[in-house]
């Protein structure tokens, strides 16, 4: 259940207002998640950022302030049972779950708190030492970089072939001007036809070779029969026909 | 399907735009975060950083500050308008006034929780406007802009090892095997300030930007990437389709967000468009 902002004036509840999105603003204008229609609030007086099971309250520079169980907070950490006051307004903040919390998922991209800001990126010379003792500061922050950096993130690698895209597969061309002539699909996507007019592509994936329609008013024919906007698995054999071309995809040796 | 040069189209028509978010094949939870807002031609990225579930808090508050921000701001001011104070164009400065607005959110919740000590984001963001757009980034979220034939990066990664290639410490293809991949040297969040690099680019009839996580740049050769927006600029939803599978084919390691923009006519600003008759007027 989320957390909510219970608004009452007077001991009167007015309304209840769960916190489901991850900022909700308070204020007197019409656009505001929660709407206070009373001149002591500011057109936009104040915002709550909720984050998992926590709600920050921050004053969106307002007028008159608000107060937290009767003190005046520009920002403050809600907590379950606190009443914030705006003018006469007052909006209890409930929030009474269980916290969970589940094992810490060890990070990826990490910051380098090297670069202080307002230093342009790209340092020039000497940039090896400076880079260094960034390096260094971050093993100290974060205490789990190994810096010798062992094979623990491997740099993209293609998949070594397999299956079916490990075999060579060619395009043959079978009726038109350039009949015989052979297209290798040595890449990983192939286009045949031209952009803006008629085109589909093979694409080379781990498990095979498939034929996508991409524009065009008429899809491309796969042994007599129409593409769908889904892709098509080639198999060996396979007689395609484009723009009233005809071709024949079959694997090499 | 082309719209002549010299006729202005409302924003929504003259771009069409597309974005999804993968968590890849390795990770349980998504940690990045996407938007676009057609109606004024905005669209942001984030790829969250910080362990628990800190990372997709920090992306998360940093879409929705930047896109529900800045799309209620363009109600009112025209992103051409200079402001006095800094001679910056709104457009420019939405963008900047709401990372830094976004960075002071994830700021706060990190220094009073402990669990989220040190969350933090990457961002980029595109604002379109007035034949141009406007790119913010922190971080290694990029920009890529497909103009003709040609795919060309137009955010520079701040991160470790781009510093290092820029210096000459590791060539490009060394880059590829670095350990370092993961270092950024600025993140939304982690400061009380954040430094957002923000450049404006004129935009043509044709152009494809796409705007994404290092987790298709990472997994995804800039070949295969720029083969496929070309093959695939007359159909985004498949061009996104094809660039989140090829991530996942080469092993997915990373969530992985893709946001396309295809610039269909022409988009002057209303207020330029003013501002120009008046100036003919006045002659």
């Amino acid at each position: 259940m989320a957390a909510k902002l219970i608004l009452s004036m007077n001991g009167a509840v007015l309304k209840e207002y769960p916190l489901n999105k991850e900022r909700m603003t308070i204020g007197r204008k019409a656009h505001n998640d929660i709407v206070i229609d009373n001149l002591a609030v500011s057109g936009e007086h104040a915002a709550v950022v909720t984050i998992m099971h926590d709600s920050f309250l921050e004053d969106l520079d307002s007028t008159n302030g608000l107060e937290v169980n009767g003190v005046p907070t520009k920002k403050h950490f809600l907590q379950n049972n606190d009443v914030i006051e705006i003018g006469k307004h007052k909006l209890k903040y409930i929030n009474d779950q269980i916290t969970q919390t589940t094992s810490a998922d060890f990070e990826r991209t990490m910051v380098m708190r090297g670069s202080p800001v307002g230093k342009p990126p790209a340092a020039k010379a000497g940039t090896m030492k400076t880079q260094a003792s960034g390096v260094e500061e971050l093993v100290e922050k974060t205490g789990s970089f190994d810096a010798s950096g062992s094979a623990a993130k491997p740099a993209a690698v293609k998949p070594a072939a397999q299956g079916e895209a490990g075999k060579a597969a060619v395009v043959q061309i079978l009726t038109g001007a350039n009949a015989g002539k052979e297209l290798e699909l040595v890449k990983n996507l192939t286009t045949l036809g031209k952009p803006g007019l008629q085109v589909a592509v093979l694409t080379r994936r781990p498990n095979g070779f498939f034929i996508t329609h991409v524009e065009g008013a008429k899809f491309p024919l796969v042994n007599g029969k129409e593409l769908t906007n889904q892709a098509y698995q080639l198999k060996d054999h396979d007689v395609i026909e484009l723009a009233g071309i005809k071709m024949e995809f079959y694997f090499k040796g | 399907m082309r719209c002549s040069v010299g006729v202005t189209m409302k924003l929504e028509d003259a771009l069409e735009m597309i974005c999804q978010t993968h968590p890849g094949m390795v990770r349980s939870h998504n940690e990045d975060s996407v938007a676009c807002e057609s109606a004024c031609g905005l669209v942001v990225l984030a790829d969250g950083m910080g362990g628990y579930n800190a990372g997709e808090v920090a992306s998360g508050i940093t879409v929705s500050v930047v896109t529900t921000e800045v799309s209620q701001s363009l109600q009112n001011v025209n992103p051409t308008q200079l402001d006095e104070e800094t001679g910056d164009e709104y457009g420019v400065l939405l963008l900047r006034d709401n990372i830094q607005r976004a960075n002071a959110s994830i700021y706060y919740a990190a220094q009073s929780q402990p669990q989220y000590a040190g969350m933090g984001t990457t961002v980029v963001a595109g604002l379109f406007y007035d034949n141009r757009v406007a790119v913010a980034h922190v971080g290694d979220s990029r920009l890529y802009r497909l103009r003709g034939e040609s795919l060309e990066a137009l955010t520079r990664d701040h991160s470790l090892l781009r510093e290092q290639i820029d210096s000459g410490m590791i060539s490009i293809e060394d880059a590829r095997l670095s350990k370092n991949k993961n270092l950024v040297t600025r993140a939304v969040g982690i400061d009380a300030k954040v430094d957002t690099e923000i450049h404006v680019h004129n935009v043509q009839v044709g152009d494809v930007y796409l705007f994404c996580s290092d987790g298709l740049n990472d997994m995804v050769e800039d070949e295969d990437i720029q083969s496929t927006v070309y093959a695939m600029q007359g159909n985004l939803p498949l061009a996104m389709e094809q660039l989140i599978q090829m991530a996942n084919d080469n092993g997915g390691r990373d969530n992985v967000s893709v946001i396309l923009v295809k610039i269909k006519g022409r988009f002057a600003s209303q207020g330029n468009w003013l501002a120009r008759m008046l100036n003919l007027f006045k002659k």
